[in-house]
């Protein structure tokens, strides 16, 4: 398993673009949306958790389709089916290398982007504790996405269409945690709520994943 | 009589063809009475106005948008389990009769709040999850379309529907954690203390009914296109191969 998710970070790293493609688009974004909604700091301020998670939300999505095609293409997928270790755990593995290649750095310059929106003080705390708890549910979700739609040529805007609407829990609870953490009120339920999804999803979500993988390599 | 003899599509061609005339006649005396009752012979509503009449539609498209999407995950369940090919076409089929129910319910609805709440949409809870929903259909179906292989659309569209529906009904308590709502509560609990007056409820209940009656004509016409065109496939394979 180990040598797995150094196989695919590394892999990840040399393609060129793993780490920087995502982060760029994150930028952009956050850029993008002043010139939308005008540069006054109080409504940005007002708007920055949920821009920041959109931002994340999408520069997560953009590489997805990566985390199966690849190794279908070339036929490594179905000698991984057939190793000795569960589908399930190489598909758990698989997240873990998307995470740490999109969702990791995400969450590490997400404060930065905050400055640019002007983030009030004490939500840097709580954009960090939901980015940190929330992306990997993104991550694991988009393993389930990118495992149905792997068989497919251009799967890649289906593949949006099936897991956006599977982000709506972590979207609202985490958003609302960094809001709620801005404007200083209890933080338990989203908080909790958010953990939980995060944890429940990575505990069943690749069963689904391994499952849809199963068939597509039938 | 058990539904595993209907996974012979013989059989369910057989029954459902001698089943559709009758199921169709109900509907047609159940829901047109039930939509006539409802709109031309009932009181107005004193804080509603002639707006009360909308609930005919709405009500009954909305209940049936969350039922279907139940009925598909159950008919997903049987297909997945026992490989029962009419069951995986049932619910291929259901798809699109739930997202136009969701869409008729999301179209009412912003028809019924314009004059009530002055507002055609709000991010009420109940509205949000709706529109969720009438996205994870949307999902469902592109899937359907998008696989060529049938066998292989119907797994992959089996575990979409497993696992939607968990993230569905997450996203509706979600939702309601997210925002407080405008819409009302209960109008149809079967407790004549909570539901509304009977005036308005035996028409809702019976215009509820047509359209339950509606969604299965309307299903079994589909599966058995269905039917006909994987039928019509495999002879034209026949052909190319001889």
């Amino acid at each position: 398993m180990i040598a797995l998710l150094t196989r695919d970070l590394r892999l990840a790293i040399r393609a060129g673009g793993g780490f920087g493609l995502g982060l760029a688009f994150f930028l952009i974004v956050v850029t993008l949306v002043p010139f939308g909604v005008g540069p006054q700091g109080d409504i940005l301020a007002r708007i920055a958790s949920g821009i920041l998670w959109l931002g994340a939300l999408l520069a997560c999505l953009l590489s997805l389709d990566r985390i199966f095609a690849l190794d279908y293409e070339d036929g490594s997928l179905d000698l991984l089916a057939t190793a000795p270790i569960p589908l399930e755990a190489v598909v758990t593995v698989k997240a873990l290398a998307h995470w740490i290649t999109t969702g990791l750095p995400l969450v590490l310059a997400a404060p930065l982007f905050a400055v640019l929106l002007h983030l009030p003080g004490p939500a840097y705390l709580w954009l960090e504790v939901s980015l940190l708890l929330g992306t990997p549910a993104l991550s694991v979700l988009g393993t389930f996405g990118a495992a149905l739609t792997v068989g497919l040529k251009r799967g890649g805007l289906l593949l949006s269409l099936l897991v956006l609407p599977l982000y709506v829990p972590t979207l609202i609870f985490g958003a609302e945690l960094v809001r709620r953490g801005a404007e200083g009120m209890a933080i338990e339920v989203p908080l909790t709520m958010l953990a939980g999804i995060t944890a429940a999803t990575i505990a069943l979500v690749p069963f689904a994943s391994a499952a849809a993988i199963r068939v597509n390599l039938r | 009589m058990s539904i595993w003899e209907y996974a012979n599509p013989v059989k369910f061609m057989q029954t459902s063809g001698w089943l559709l005339p009758w199921v169709f006649g109900a509907t047609v005396l159940t829901l047109v009475p039930g939509l006539v009752w409802g709109f031309f012979f009932t009181p107005l509503a004193e804080e509603f106005g002639a707006t009360v009449k909308v609930i005919y539609v709405h009500v009954p498209a909305a209940t049936l948008a969350i039922n279907i999407w139940v009925m598909m995950l159950v008919t997903s369940l049987i297909w997945l389990i026992r490989r029962h090919h009419v069951s995986a076409l049932a619910a291929k089929a259901a798809a699109p009769i739930g997202m136009v129910m969701t869409l008729i319910a999301l179209i009412t609805g912003a028809l019924w709040g314009q004059p009530m709440w002055g507002t055609w949409w709000e991010w009420d809870p109940r509205l949000t999850s709706f529109l969720i929903l009438f996205l994870f259909y949307l999902g469902y179906m592109a899937l359907w379309e998008a696989i060529e292989n049938p066998d292989t659309a119907a797994d992959l569209t089996g575990v979409l529907c497993l696992v939607g529906s968990v993230f569905a009904v997450l996203s509706r308590y979600a939702a309601i954690f997210w925002n407080q709502g405008l819409h009302q509560g209960s109008t149809l609990s079967l407790d004549s203390e909570e539901h509304i007056s009977d005036v308005y409820w035996q028409p809702l209940v019976l215009s509820i009914v047509g359209f339950g009656l509606l969604f299965v004509t309307l299903l079994l016409l589909r599966t058995r296109t269905e039917i006909r065109s994987r039928r019509l496939k495999a002879l034209e394979q026949r052909e190319r191969m001889a």
